[in-house]
């Protein structure tokens, strides 16, 4: 089959691989019909993310249809169309059970890695990392999903897969943030960031009940998609964001701030300059201007919600103002089990449709360049699904 | 384990049969240090222990993990060593020969099989089973695991020892459990509690990848 594989830093092929197959008696086999670029994928194409091997195929945001089942899997035939989850759980450990399925204590083969970097056994994805598993990802033709009892999750046939492929991660991501924010009526919502995750974050504040989204980033388009959807912008790069903040919430600040950015983040101060120095120098492994500003902005008592991706070490964290305000902190991989019925049924009753993030549609083969345009947002592109058939 | 039975009580009996003969040399000499689960007392008792059975070589490890199934089901899978090798990677098989002994061929380096007789030395319903090698055995071992219920599952904690006799078998006993035997039986066990809690180990052996490798 055709597959989406990383050979090295900036070093995206479309190969040649064989067929997966079922290795385990929870698996399943899934032909892949859609399959979208997540921004946490540009971490590893610009090499961010350690334990990456050349030869890995990527992609976890894919859906698709069954076509080989496992012997334990019961609630699965051949034909379903599903969405699958990009974080892999087994369903049975503490974790699953408690509803923190992305921290899984049983989905990661490789769990001895993240033992070591992070104390305990980190959870796993599809197509991202062998500290996370290493698992073949969903850019491909096919794709073999493990626990395919408690994963993949069935979609109704009137919905168009771009309606329901961000449900495996994009869409669960965002609502996760916003959710994180525990929205009350009346909520000011600050939001870093308007790629994918960030739309969806917006429009998830206001699904839970935000008064105002204040939506910041340096992209026009992208500021133009978060206005459609009705929060008001700052650009990042023109802006004092701080100052901006504060006087739009009549001096308040807002009461959560949403890190939707990660550890790659650019920005116009000091700061940036001073982590892309030393992550240029192995001094540090992450770029952290985006989750600084939102501590330093966030209104006393507020929470710092942050679904964008780190995955080693930051400093000049503004502990000081995080704990002289009381912050509280919310952060992690998606539990997108844990939402998968209620974002269906708010797609279903039309509260959202989720296709509107898409501005690029290509074949797999397509891939290589799709990178490049996504992580340069060139093109006007914020999101982008390949076809794999 | 009940409320009120210490812990040593457990492992005991292995000390009474002379099973853990090996501690005092793993375990660094000098003051007793607290276990990582333990109190100062109980780091006193086992540090009596090694110091009255000191003075042999061999391994001895102490392991933990908590699964989320019931301590009966948890011991009825333990209590059939057969069960063992599907996780524990040192171990190429266990069988029953009759009752209460089991015969064990664990991969030796090179290719090599180790192979020794073992009796339950002592078991308690749902909270104990302890192993030993039987007497005139070429490799002295025991082993023993406790099941405790506790409000986040089960713990299931291993202790296992190998005392190497002398030549190449020895060699070979010897490093059964590779350099770092602590990093082996945290591995069985985590292979473990995937298995009894998914009814399967996780793996990504012989999945597709680019050609390039």
């Amino acid at each position: 089959m055709k597959a989406v594989c990383w050979e090295g830093t900036d070093n995206i092929t479309v190969e040649r691989v064989p067929d997966p197959a079922i290795m385990n008696p929870r698996d399943v086999i899934v032909r892949v019909s859609s399959t979208a670029i997540c921004g946490s994928d540009l971490h590893l194409m610009d090499g961010f993310i350690p334990t990456m091997k050349a030869g890995d195929i990527l992609g976890h945001e894919f859906m698709g249809e069954v076509v080989d089942i496992g012997r334990s899997v019961s609630n699965l035939r051949k034909g379903d169309r599903v969405i699958v989850p990009c974080a892999i759980a087994c369903g049975h450990c503490y974790f699953c059970r408690n509803e923190m399925w992305a921290v899984c204590d049983n989905a990661n083969p490789h769990a001895a890695i993240s033992e070591k970097v992070y104390g305990y056994p980190a959870g796993a994805l599809f197509g991202y990392s062998h500290m996370m598993g290493g698992y073949a990802g969903g850019q491909a033709e096919f794709v073999r999903v493990p626990y395919a009892d408690v994963g993949p999750f069935k979609v109704p046939d009137h919905l168009s897969d771009e309606q329901v492929l961000f449900l495996t991660d994009t869409f669960t991501t965002g609502y996760m943030a916003a959710e994180n924010c525990n929205i009350r009526p009346g909520d000011t919502i600050a939001v870093w960031g308007c790629g994918p995750v960030g739309q969806f974050a917006i429009r998830s504040a206001f699904l839970l009940g935000a008064w105002r989204v204040i939506a910041i980033d340096a992209v026009p388009e992208r500021l133009q998609m978060a206005a459609e959807a009705g929060a008001e912008t700052l650009d990042s790069m023109n802006d004092d964001v701080f100052d901006r903040l504060k006087t739009m919430t009549g001096g308040l600040g807002p009461d959560a701030c949403i890190d939707a950015v990660g550890m790659e983040a650019h920005g116009a101060h000091i700061d940036y300059w001073y982590d892309k120095a030393k992550t240029a120098l192995r001094l540090a492994t992450d770029r952290a201007t985006a989750v600084r500003q939102a501590i330093h902005c966030c209104r006393k008592g507020g929470i710092v919600s942050i679904p964008g991706v780190y995955g080693g070490f930051i400093d000049k964290v503004p502990m000081g103002a995080a704990f002289s305000k009381g912050l509280t902190l919310k952060l992690g991989q998606t539990h997108v089990h844990k939402y998968l019925s209620r974002l269906l049924r708010h797609i279903e009753n039309g509260d959202i449709d989720p296709s509107f993030v898409v501005t690029h549609r290509e074949p797999l083969e397509q891939a290589p360049r799709m990178y490049r345009t996504f992580r340069d947002k060139q093109d006007g592109c914020v999101k982008v699904v390949l076809k794999p058939h | 384990m009940a409320a009120g039975t210490p812990k040593w009580a457990t492992w005991l009996p292995m000390v009474a049969a002379g099973a853990v003969a090996a501690y005092a040399i793993t375990k660094r000499q000098g003051p007793p240090r607290p276990t990582q689960h333990g109190t100062g007392v109980i780091a006193d008792r086992d540090s009596d222990t090694r110091r009255r059975l000191g003075g042999l070589a061999g391994i001895h490890v102490e392991e933990a993990v908590t699964v989320s199934r019931p301590p009966s089901e948890v011991f009825r899978f333990w209590r059939n060593f057969e069960n063992l090798p599907r996780f524990m990677n040192h171990l190429r098989a266990v069988s029953q020969r009759e009752a209460g002994i089991s015969h064990w061929v664990a991969r030796g380096p090179a290719g090599m099989n180790v192979e020794w007789d073992a009796r339950i030395i002592n078991e308690i319903d749902g909270r104990l089973i302890a192993w030993q090698s039987l007497e005139g055995s070429e490799v002295s071992t025991a082993g023993s695991v406790n099941f405790r219920e506790t409000p986040r599952g089960t713990e299931v904690r291993v202790h296992l020892q190998y005392s190497p006799p002398a030549g190449r078998l020895g060699a070979a006993v010897a490093r059964l459990l590779g350099e770092e035997p602590t990093v082996q039986i945290h591995d069985d066990l985590r292979r473990f509690k995937q298995l009894i809690e998914t009814g399967e180990i996780p793996t990504t052996k012989g999945q597709p990848v680019g050609g390039r490798r």
